[in-house]
């Protein structure tokens, strides 16, 4: 039997809805794991990529770790795909950009209702943010892009299939149809 | 400077004084940001109640226009016009050279309420810039010395009126004369030919003419004019678009600088043969210093019977001619988004069909033309078709007035028959070494010397009349990045291909022309022009890629060597991206750099 097909998953900032959404492909996960098996993922709790054929990234980029992460799929994943609106356009996390981030961080963690020891966390463990969130194409090369907050656990599943048996991805109407 | 406090009496004197129709909110708008240098809340809160609009309507109306503000601009507004032509005679080191002699920053208010000093798109003085505009006024070819003379006055608190009054002349410049600009002014020959030949007959004689309109698209006037006469309504409009915005056109200035009788007399000939009453002169903002005489023009008019009711004795021949100002938005050229705009509105561009002439102002049959196109009509009734088809080409027949700037000897307004050369109107402009030429504006194309050769007319290379040129010493980088950051600036912002398109392709241009692109860059670039051109709801957006596309297409040597190695850069500085964060953290060391390759 040839070697399955590798596919990791990362979450940066986003909100775990588009894993979520990959879960919802439900029964058919077992169709994937005949084909596929996973690298690293939220799924299975590996934490670094490995080397994979497919990488989705769920979320935009908002801080150091998401760099990090991010340029680690880009480097060992052969296809690297936007999931969903934050990856693709940097979503509600990027609704931050019309503030400064001074304005952001006092808003949580100094004048916010119930804040005790008010202060910017320092912890040198926390990543740093970016000033404002960015999609994922601005930092890196991405090669496919999939629509949706979340995309629909059909259209998951659509890409992954046309993309595995190596078709041309196309899309049923109703799956990229959102009002 | 008046209080804001009295701004809503002042707006209800203004209501009464102007019949309190709604579609006259944009003028009274106008009338109260020249008045107060804002828009202050009372005169929203009077304006809406007056014309039973919400107070939303009123501040979206005020939001969408350049030249109107909600806080106070201060006693002297001052308006750099940012056109590249501007910017090639050293606009932009007399923007910095404004804003450090007053204290003040770019687009903001300064503190002590004196001045603002911002910049604006092209002003239409190409010929005679870089070019300021100060609480609406133009002034021309101002240098260092002139500068520093309108500080002085700026600081003193002077009024314009005290100001050297040479200042805010603007030269006609014309260096070619040909059809239309060989006469004077129309007294009403053409209207006396109308009344003895009838309406059918010269609608007739116009088609046989083969006008096309003159602000670039080149739709038959004729058929446009019968069209309009045919659709059944109760009212008729004929509305001269003036609202010039395109970078690098100022014909239709000098027109109704120097001709506005004849463009008067042209709207009175249309209104004649499609039996309208009613007419509107639509005068871009830039242009408010010609309103005395235009008004003066349509007074004198008035008393010599070519104008009102009865024109030339003549039973039922009414017609009269309003001016409306724009404030600022280029996409008001575009003649649906117009319309809006003399109703009132934002000037967001209709769905069409229905077109204008089944369906324009308040729904009813419109005519809509270039100041041009009325003044050509005028001199075909006078001439006849066979005179006006001497010149030009068979498909373009007449000539057409091209205002040239840049990189030559004699810039100013030109007339040519339709069908000649680039070649030829760079020679007897007096351009050398021309490594480009911009037709039509920036919506238009960007010509390299292989494309010479080519000739201005609707079947080659149709333009509205702007003419560009560039020389070796230019960056042709410097002037596709300007104009797409006209465009994404114009943007009416209602679909999003053009919206968030122009945004993103002025982002990939900047990233392009500080040396950042890759060919990934490149790619995006001709992705988002493809969407644009296929999917925006009117011209601007179909237009807006041009430049790119002509770069891309047209000047490889100029992108190729700006590109970074690799295949794919970052579209930002990430480290940079970082130190606000760094600062507020104190942690200059921790995190580290994140520079460095994929």
């Amino acid at each position: 039997m040839a070697d399955k097909i590798r596919i990791a998953t990362a979450p940066l900032a986003g909100c775990f809805g588009c894993h979520m959404s990959l879960l919802d492909i439900d029964e058919r996960l077992l169709d994937l794991i005949e084909v596929a098996e996973f690298d690293c993922s939220p799924l299975n709790d590996f934490k670094r990529v490995g080397s994979a054929d497919i990488g989705l990234i769920e979320g935009g980029v908002a801080n150091t770790e998401n760099v990090e992460t991010l340029r680690d799929f880009r480097r060992h994943c052969r296809i690297l795909v936007a999931v969903g609106a934050c990856a693709v356009n940097g979503g509600i996390p990027a609704m931050r950009n019309q503030f400064d981030l001074r304005d952001c961080l006092e808003e949580s963690y100094v004048n916010g209702i119930g804040v005790e020891n008010p202060m910017i966390p320092n912890d040198p463990e926390i990543p740093l943010l970016l000033d404002k969130v960015h999609p994922i194409h601005e930092v890196v090369k991405i090669d496919y892009f999939l629509p949706g907050c979340p995309p629909s656990a059909d259209s998951i599943w659509t890409f992954l299939t046309e993309l595995i048996e190596g078709r041309p991805v196309s899309f049923p109407y109703t799956q990229i149809h959102y009002d | 400077m008046n209080p804001a406090s009295d701004a809503g009496i002042f707006t209800e004197r203004l209501l009464n004084e102007g019949g309190a129709q709604a579609t006259d909110l944009l003028q009274y708008l106008c009338s109260i940001q020249q008045h107060y240098s804002c828009i202050p809340p009372q005169a929203v809160e009077t304006l809406a109640r007056v014309l039973a609009l919400t107070p939303s309507v009123v501040l979206g109306v005020i939001e969408f226009y350049s030249f109107l503000h909600r806080t106070p601009r201060g006693q002297f507004d001052i308006l750099v016009s940012d056109s590249i032509t501007d910017q090639m005679l050293g606009s932009r080191d007399l923007l910095q050279r404004l804003c450090d002699r007053l204290g003040v920053c770019v687009s903001q208010p300064g503190s002590d309420g004196r001045a603002t000093v911002a910049t604006t798109s092209c002003t239409g003085m190409c010929d005679q810039g870089p070019a300021l505009l100060i609480n609406g006024q133009v002034v021309t070819r101002v240098d260092n010395e002139r500068l520093d003379r309108i500080v002085a006055l700026v600081q003193a608190g002077s009024p314009l009126e005290d100001w050297p009054q040479d200042w805010f002349s603007v030269s006609d410049n014309v260096y070619r004369r040909d059809q239309l600009l060989d006469e004077h002014s129309a007294n009403g020959d053409s209207l006396r030919v109308l009344l003895d030949r009838g309406a059918a007959d010269l609608l007739q004689e116009l088609d046989d003419s083969g006008l096309r309109g003159r602000g670039g698209a080149g739709f038959s006037t004729a058929l446009k004019w019968k069209l309009c006469r045919d659709a059944s309504a109760d009212e008729r409009y004929v509305v001269c678009n003036a609202d010039e915005g395109e970078p690098g056109t100022f014909k239709d200035r000098v027109l109704l600088q120097s001709w506005a009788d004849t463009v008067f007399e042209g709207m009175t000939l249309c209104a004649g043969i499609i039996g309208a009453r009613r007419g509107f002169l639509y005068l871009r903002g830039e242009y408010r210093y010609l309103l005395d005489s235009l008004h003066t023009a349509l007074e004198n008019r008035r008393a010599s019977g070519l104008l009102g009711s009865a024109i030339l004795g003549e039973p039922g021949f009414d017609f009269d001619i309003d001016i409306h100002l724009g404030a600022g938005a280029y996409i008001c050229g575009e003649e649906s988004a117009l319309i809006e705009s003399l109703e009132g509105k934002r000037g967001i561009p209709r769905i069409r069909p229905p077109f204008p002439v089944t369906s324009g102002y308040r729904n009813r049959p419109t005519v809509v033309n270039n100041v041009e196109t009325f003044m050509a009509a005028v001199r075909i009734a006078e001439h006849g078709s066979a005179w006006f088809r001497s010149k030009g080409t068979a498909q373009s027949p007449g000539t057409k007035l091209l205002s040239i700037s840049g990189d030559c000897r004699d810039r100013g307004v030109y007339e040519y028959p339709l069908g000649v050369s680039i070649e030829e109107v760079l020679s007897d402009c007096g351009a050398d070494d021309v490594q480009a030429v911009q037709v039509a504006g920036a919506a238009g194309r960007t010509l390299p010397p292989a494309e010479f050769g080519r000739t201005l007319a609707f079947e080659d290379v149709a333009t509205g009349g702007s003419f560009m040129v560039f020389d070796h010493t230019r960056d042709v980088l410097d002037v596709v990045q300007n104009f797409t950051r006209f465009f994404a600036h114009e943007s009416c912002g209602f679909c999003t291909p053009c919206r968030v398109g122009g945004s993103l392709l002025r982002d990939l241009v900047d990233k392009l022309h500080d040396g950042h692109g890759s060919e990934y860059d490149i790619r995006e670039m001709r992705d988002i022009a493809g969407l644009m051109q296929a999917a925006s709801h009117c011209g601007l957006g179909h237009t807006a890629p041009a430049p790119v596309l002509d770069l891309l297409d047209h000047f490889p040597d100029v992108w190729r060597q700006r590109l970074a190695a690799g295949g794919f850069e970052p579209s930002f500085d990430i480290d940079a991206a970082l130190s606000e964060a760094k600062q507020l953290t104190g942690r200059d060391h921790s995190g580290g750099r994140m520079g460095g390759d994929v």
